[in-house]
């Protein structure tokens, strides 16, 4: 912690005079009340008016700096020391799991002193915040990232697909990676290309609410994603999170097929046009789907890590600007991922736009912005002229996973023809040919 | 009776009031109470590690018995936020407000700006694991009849939700309480006797009443109080409810408190030293053939049985200093928190179907002489260790005197034993809500809305309404003192008639076993209303309340319907009155004046309900007097 963070304008050049810094003891006088507390950060985007204070009671409160009298530094803080709880002693005979983080907290510890939240991150932490682990896994652990959800970007897919490799070679029976939620389909997405041949689980982990507070799903989370990547019978890329409002049942979903459906809910993650793979109820993997991929002992397999960022994701809406495409022909772009109307439409008046990106040798597919359902682009005039302009129909493929697999397709292709013919072609599962008879089916 | 002066018993107070504002502190659902849930979800909390590595040793025990919590909520009163499903909303200004208004009116200083806090709560009475706490103000003063009562703070937060059961595995909690905004005061701890120690905790609920900004009715107010006396420890009550409890439970307090330090200064008498409490022996063996039937069944259960033995407790279990206080007592309610259904401990055997053999081998087997006692625990493997650790610590409490604790009061003004106390509360920003500062514009306003002094307004009661001193304070007190004011000027009945309907006929309907909660303001108003326009008599409106309350009809209206109340006119009221009049001229000839009540009974007895009594004495009376009049 920097020294006196958060603090600005008049609040700041107060506390630099009189050298106190965070967590230190001082004591504020005013011509109302003398105040005695531990000076704590303050808050980023808050004004430069108030001097925040923890008093003995806990609690926290602003003082004015208009009002202030005196700031006097009584005395330096007192680190606290971290007396850890016993170990959990761990069978070596156990699975062997490891856990890559890449961000967002999955769990933590709270310094009720100053406030701040530190993240557990090495095995021996995770271990004592989530002493049941140790029941099931012979864990490791390991910081790849540590970047906000809203960060991450391609070519990280593409150091932890390489990472997947590493540690699969090293002999894990099956990979945890804690993910921020935002993009965390996202990355399930790239990773269920990149690794689609991969022969042991690959679970990722998130949490709607901040290990800090014990209500959190990080640690039911984190349990059942290692109870996943240590037991599951199958092999693949998989997202393990809450599956309703109780913290009884996890659904695994298929990286391809996994959707963040929710700004804030536990159950955010959501299967789209596919049920969950199987529920995780206590320490029981209750399987759905048949015939997935199953775990096999190889321990190399091709990984196909590339992915192009020449490619966007285009909502079509009314009054939608066709300068829009332009703009991305211009720059260079590879292929563009529209998500179009109903069964895959955008209007006439983009046709022009549509025929230039097909000269200029992008690859342009449709998916649509219904999110549940599948494209169907012979029904209306529109979509056969779209189809006829070479439009791909992507079936009921994702808006998101279509844009990651088109990077991904066009990052692992000499041609693109053979990234067209990959477009079509289900990969990872990310096309299904049936629609199941539920909206949002649950098994 | 006991000399508190001389005990040194001191007494914090702790208020909770809800306040009355549209919606909840963190959301915009509004305050509902109904027990019709269409929303039913599970959690599990997990006690939260600090930087130091410690943990909440109650919530680690709560957490280790892997309780769930069943949450039940109301789409009406809760959404998302309640659920922990979504972050907090703003903070609600109406809320602050009121919570401002108190502290400017007890003089405190409000503080610069606002930060909300996490504190950590894991019980299950949050859905987050904390709860959302706000220090709004600090020091400050309350007057009372006799002394100024130092505040400490003011603070502003979210109440919990409401516990409805705690059973075997899991807890139930319903969501509609949670969030409603709560203002907490806390009094620094003072001397005096229970009596004066529920007079100040009055004298503040009516300070919050008279700010008109805050929930009124049961369970809208809750006491915490800290009981200390000299030598021992603070001892908390948590959620006394009813203000005339508090000084019973500050009585049964200080005479427990008494209690377990004459068993103290006895252990200090005998030599007892913490160091001759040993470890627990596991006798099982011993019972195998028990006729004890607790015994019995814990061991077919796959149970053990552990025994203790206490050095120079002989005696002491049992001894009873005052009514009720007992060390063993405490013993059994403790372990009850950890999950068996008592203790059995030598002052009290044989008995209960533990035979003399028995105990002859246990002691045997512990070693016990005259001077000692055990104390024999009998349950499942896994968990009868945690009781028998609480057991050994509270021995060695014995010797300390008073143990710190947290209890909670029974209906009739006792206190048992709830869990240990947790540690220093465990709080951290709540970083979802920014500090809010608080303006000089702000306080300007306010400050004109501090209410007059609650002593001027029951004053007004009095030369306003006419009301007597009593039933001055009576109606203030109640739930209903806004509608009182609305009812006496709505319509031109005696204010008293209103204010003794609404407080003590109300509270004799309640006491009858009627459920009061149901009646609706307007209800109430259209019953005025309706004696008003001479629909209903005085004497009828306990009638019509009641049928009412009885749920056999949905609106006053039905109420008159169904009693087949029909008012008399003055007309007919007249041809009642002369009919006995002219029957009974003779009595008025031989009793004049004095026929008066005897007339006025058979009147009565047509027209009871019918017609306010006190109309038929004006008119008999007139009456009377012509005749009287003519006869001379």
């Amino acid at each position: 912690m920097s020294e006196l963070t958060g603090y600005k304008g008049s609040s700041l050049e107060l506390l630099k005079k009189s050298n106190a810094s965070i967590g230190d003891l001082i004591e504020i006088v005013t011509p109302k009340m003398k105040y005695e507390g531990i000076l704590m950060p303050r808050y980023e985007y808050a004004d430069d008016l108030h001097i925040v204070i923890k008093l003995s009671n806990g609690y926290n409160i602003g003082i004015d700096v208009r009002n202030i009298q005196s700031v006097k530094r009584v005395s330096g803080g007192v680190k606290p020391h971290f007396a850890p709880p016993p170990m959990p002693s761990v069978n070596p005979n156990l699975p062997k799991v490891s856990i890559i983080s890449t961000g967002g907290t999955i769990a933590s510890r709270v310094d009720y002193r100053t406030g701040a939240v530190h993240p557990a991150l090495s095995a021996s932490d995770l271990y004592l915040v989530v002493p049941e682990l140790s029941q099931y896994a012979l864990i490791d652990a390991e910081v790849l990232f540590s970047i906000y959800s809203e960060n991450m970007k391609a070519e990280y897919w593409r150091e932890i697909a390489l990472k997947v490799k590493e540690k699969v070679k090293n002999g894990y029976q099956g990979i945890v990676i804690t993910h921020g939620t935002d993009t965390m389909g996202y990355t399930s997405a790239a990773l269920s290309f990149a690794l689609s041949n991969v022969p042991i689980p690959v679970a990722l982990v998130g949490s709607q609410r901040s290990s800090d507070r014990p209500s959190s799903d990080a640690a039911l989370n984190l349990i059942g994603a290692v109870l996943v990547a240590s037991r599951a019978s199958f092999s693949g890329v998989y997202v393990v999170m809450h599956s309703g409002m109780s913290d009884d049942t996890l659904a695994v979903h298929l990286g391809t097929k996994v959707r963040k459906n929710h700004t804030s809910r536990r159950d955010a993650f959501e299967s789209v046009n596919a049920t969950p793979v199987a529920y995780l109820r206590g320490t029981e993997i209750e399987n759905i789907t048949p015939n997935l991929p199953p775990r096999r002992d190889d321990k190399d397999f091709d990984v196909k890590p590339n992915f192009d960022t020449r490619v966007a994701l285009v909502k079509f809406y009314p009054n939608f600007d066709p300068d829009v495409i332009g703009y991305f022909i211009e720059k260079g772009y590879r292929g563009i991922v529209l998500e179009g109307t109903g069964l895959g439409h955008v209007s006439k008046y983009c046709y022009e736009k549509l025929k230039e990106a097909k000269d200029r040798g992008l690859i342009v597919a449709m998916t649509s912005q219904c999110i549940w359902g599948r494209v169907r682009m012979t029904v209306y005039d529109t979509g056969r002229d779209l189809l006829n302009m070479g439009v791909i129909p992507l079936e009921d493929m994702l808006p998101e996973t279509a844009l990651v697999k088109m990077m991904w397709a066009l990052g692992n292709s000499d041609s693109i023809e053979e990234a067209k013919s990959l477009m079509r072609r289900n990969i990872a599962g990310e096309i299904n040919y049936r629609s199941d008879l539920e909206k949002r089916p649950i098994r | 009776m006991i000399d508190y002066k001389g005990i040194g018993l001191k007494v914090g107070l702790e208020i909770h009031q809800q306040l009355a504002t549209k919606n909840k502190l963190f959301c915009h659902c509004e305050e509902f109470q109904s027990d019709e849930f269409d929303f039913l979800f599970i959690r599990r909390l997990r006690p939260t590690q600090s930087e130091l590595g410690q943990v909440d040793p109650a919530a680690m025990f709560e957490f280790k018995k892997g309780k769930m919590i069943k949450y039940h909520a109301n789409r009406r009163s809760s959404c998302l936020v309640e659920a922990d499903e979504e972050p907090p909303h703003d903070l609600n200004m109406e809320a602050v407000e009121s919570a401002l208004i108190v502290a400017l009116a007890l003089k405190s200083k409000i503080v610069d700006e606002l930060h909300t806090m996490r504190k950590i709560v894991i019980d299950g009475s949050n859905t987050t694991g904390f709860q959302r706490t706000i220090i709004v103000a600090l020091g400050g003063s309350l007057k009372t009849k006799n002394r100024d009562v130092a505040v400490q703070t003011i603070s502003l937060e979210e109440d919990a939700a409401r516990l409805l059961g705690d059973h075997e595995g899991y807890r139930e909690y319903c969501l509609d309480r949670l969030c409603v905004p709560l203002v907490e005061i806390a009094l620094a701890p003072v001397e005096g006797s229970p009596e004066e120690i529920q007079e100040i905790a009055l004298s503040l609920g009516r300070l919050l009443r008279a700010t008109r900004r805050v929930a009124r009715g049961l369970g809208t107010i809750r006491q915490d109080i800290n009981v200390s006396i000299k030598g021992g420890k603070i001892v908390e009550v948590k959620g006394i409810q009813k203000l005339d409890l508090i000084s019973k439970i500050v009585e049964f307090e200080a005479s427990r408190q008494l209690g377990l330090m004459k068993i103290k200064s006895e252990l200090e008498k005998r030599g007892v030293r913490p160091e001759d409490i040993g470890s627990p022996l596991e006798v099982t063996k011993i019972f195998k053939d028990t006729e004890c039937e607790l015994i019995r069944k814990a061991i077919e259960k796959d149970g053990i049985v552990l025994a203790l033995k206490l050095k120079g407790f002989s005696g002491l279990l049992g001894y009873e200093p005052y009514p009720d206080i007992r060390l063993g007592k405490e013993m059994a309610e403790l372990v009850r928190f950890y999950g068996l259904g008592g203790i059995f401990h030598s002052d009290e055997l044989p008995g209960y179907g533990i035979k003399m053999s028995e105990i002859e081998s246990l002691k045997k087997m512990l070693e016990t002489s005259d001077e000692d006692a055990f104390i024999i625990l009998a349950g499942p493997k896994d968990s009868i260790f945690d009781s028998m650790m609480a057991i050994i610590e509270r021995a060695k409490d014995a010797l300390q005197g008073v143990p710190y604790e947290t209890r909670g009061p029974t209906p009739d003004g006792k206190t048992k034993f709830i869990r240990p106390r947790p540690g220093p509360a465990r709080m951290y920003p709540e970083t979802d809500i920014p500090p809010i500062p608080i303006t000089k514009e702000l306080l300007l306003k306010l400050e004109k809305e501090v209410p007059k002094p609650w002593e001027e307004q029951i004053e007004d009661y009095v030369s306003k309404y006419g009301l007597s001193q009593k039933l001055a304070q009576k109606v203030f007190d109640s739930e209903f003192s806004e509608l009182f004011e609305v009812i006496a000027s709505k319509t031109k009945v005696q204010p008293s008639f209103i204010a003794a309907t609404l407080t003590e006929t109300l509270v004799s309907l309640s006491r009858a076993g009627f459920d009061i909660n149901c009646l609706d303001e307007k209800d109430l108003i259209e019953l005025f209303l309706s004696l008003d326009e001479g629909k209903i008599s005085k004497e009828a409106l306990p009638q019509v309340l009641e049928v009412f309350l009885k749920g056999e009809v949905k609106s006053v209206e039905d109420a008159i319907k169904k009693l087949g109340i029909v008012t008399i006119s003055d007309d007919e009221l007249s041809q009642i009155v002369e009919e006995i009049v002219q029957e009974n001229k003779e009595l008025i000839k031989e009793k004049g004046e004095r026929s008066f009540s005897i007339l006025m009974g058979k009147i009565m007895n047509i027209v009871r309900g019918r017609v306010d009594g006190a109309k038929v004495g004006i008119v008999l009376k007139k009456r009377i007097e012509n005749v009287i009049k003519e006869q001379a």
